[in-house]
């Protein structure tokens, strides 16, 4: 794509025209990525309502069309949310108020850069893919620390004292977590990550690293503060937590960042332990004519993988009652982390052992 | 080891699966949502909305001025004065409800002796302005003219329960 891109403008110096290039595919992946929540938001209400037996929004259309009932409700919520007034409590700190809610989405969205979509398609196909998501997702912190903090609300800070508290308690348990699947890769690129896994539905890295996948996926749930782990925003104890004092559009940039959070963990779940996208089915059918494109390797299969995890998110929310602080703690420092540092080893012994049919390097 | 299993059920997950096989299972099941303005609820009789003044067929007021459902309001929402009509009958000069007060409990409707104020079955309103949930013995009067026919049938079918 990058040279058939390059040659569209031959008139442009070269340096010009790759920074073009890396323009247009950063738009590629967030413009997508933004509507994606948008529309995550609606998906939320509508999972959550059937799974309680109600029906959910339905009642904004587009175009008036009746079967698009409830799809124009994101739309109409985000212009809400941007003719709305940001309002600065005069006890607040100014600047850092209004720099907590980019500090939160920004690092979300950076994260999207390595993330491998198909077998070339990464924007930035670093060596250090893993590193990279893990320092960008410890990023995400500082905005809600900030948030609670510039806000000089009682409630705002408790907020960010909690998720500042959950999201370094449960960094290590997913730390360790990844460290399994490095291991077992023997690779921090995603792309490389995801082609160790090649083969079928049982050569991906979740059936070694079940309990990994397990950690991982729940500390995902607890670092994007979402329930049942959502102790930081505890409506029903500290109002909204770290962003009871935000309003209009610096609300919607928390809730930007919230929702773009779940995306990745969900498609970084995927890529790490169900394959990317690869396809679960043997390699030989994807040969066949037309169907052979569904079937065959693909972004589709990255996409179906990561909706599903999303879906569990949903799932969750609707399910579970919100963890007491102190479980959480103990979840996160006495059952997680003792378990993942019993699975390093395992996972070491069985590289080292060269397990088929996970581990044996042919 | 009863403690061992409930460990090893716990650290599988087991109760946590069973409780998502529920909400799976829920998210195909029947929606009971009700659409409220195309689709209602069913309404009793009985139910308690918007208050109003009734008369007689005749087209006289029945309010006697008791001042009964002013003394049982919890809410102290009833206003009344009273004064001597010409024709020597008593009757109210003024009776006002503060809607932003009353909490439809239905004492002011069981403590009538005439069954003059009367609750309906009315609920759909809502006030623009301020003045407009204050409901004066006009707006009263008028709501029941409105209603007599529902209000009517309901004290008949209501009858003998009282």
């Amino acid at each position: 794509m990058n040279e058939w891109l390059l040659a569209q403008a031959p008139f442009l110096p070269p340096t010009v025209a790759a920074v073009l290039v890396i323009l247009f595919k950063i738009v590629l992946i967030v413009a997508p990525l933004m509507v994606c929540v948008a529309y995550l938001t609606l998906a939320e209400r509508k999972v959550i309502g059937y799974m309680q037996v109600r029906l959910g929004p339905n009642r904004v259309k587009l175009f008036g069309l009746n079967f698009t009932r409830g799809l124009g409700q994101p739309i109409a919520d985000a212009l809400k949310l941007m003719t709305k007034e940001i309002i600065v409590p005069s006890g607040a700190n100014k600047f850092l108020f209004l720099a907590a809610p980019i500090l939160a989405l920004a690092p979300a969205l950076a994260a999207w850069a390595v993330v491998p979509f198909g077998a070339e398609m990464t924007l930035a196909n670093i060596n250090a893919g893993l590193l990279y998501i893990l320092a960008l997702t410890s990023l995400g912190v500082y905005g809600i620390i900030i948030a609670g903090w510039a806000s000089n609300s009682k409630y705002a800070f408790l907020g960010a004292m909690r998720s500042a508290a959950q999201i370094v308690s449960y960094e290590i348990a997913m730390g360790f977590a990844l460290v399994c699947v490095l291991v077992a890769a023997g690779s921090l690129n995603l792309g490389e990550i995801v082609e160790a896994q090649r083969g079928n539905l049982l050569t991906w890295f979740w059936v070694p690293l079940f309990p990994m996948w397990l950690i991982y996926f729940i500390s995902g749930v607890a670092e994007t503060n979402r329930a049942p782990f959502d102790v930081s925003e505890g409506e029903s104890e500290i109002v909204a937590g770290f962003h009871v004092e935000y309003a209009g559009m610096a609300f919607a940039l928390f809730f930007l960042a919230e929702y773009a959070n779940m995306i990745l963990i969900a498609g970084l779940t995927a890529v790490l332990f169900f394959g990317g996208w690869l396809s679960p089915f043997p390699a030989a059918w994807g040969e066949w004519p037309v169907v052979g494109m569904l079937i065959g390797d693909g972004i589709h299969w990255f996409l179906f993988k990561l909706s599903f995890f999303l879906f569990c998110f949903l799932w969750f929310r609707a399910t579970f009652p919100r963890y007491r602080y102190d479980q959480i703690m103990r979840l996160g420092w006495k059952v997680f982390l003792p378990i993942t540092i019993v699975w390093i080893v395992v996972t070491a012994v069985a590289v080292l052992l060269e397990l088929p049919p996970w581990f044996d390097r042919a | 080891m009863n403690a061992i299993v409930s460990y090893l059920k716990s650290l599988a997950l087991v109760e946590l699966a069973n409780g998502m096989r529920l909400t799976g299972k829920r998210m195909f099941s029947r929606k009971i949502t009700i659409q409220y303005p195309e689709e209602k609820t069913p309404q009793s009789a009985r139910f308690r909305g918007l208050h109003a003044l009734r008369r007689y067929p005749n087209g006289e007021e029945r309010c006697i001025a008791c001042k009964l459902c002013e003394a049982v309001c919890p809410a102290v929402a009833i206003t009344i004065e009273s004064e001597p009509r010409d024709d020597g009958t008593r009757r109210t000069s003024l009776y006002d409800i503060d809607l932003t007060k009353c909490i439809f409990c239905g004492f002011c409707e069981e403590s009538c002796p005439v069954d003059a104020i009367v609750e309906t079955r009315h609920f759909e309103y809502h006030g623009e302005v301020r003045g407009d949930l204050l409901m004066t013995k006009q707006k009263l009067l008028a709501h029941g003219d409105r209603m007599e026919a529902q209000i009517a049938a309901d004290r008949v079918a209501e009858a003998r329960y009282r």
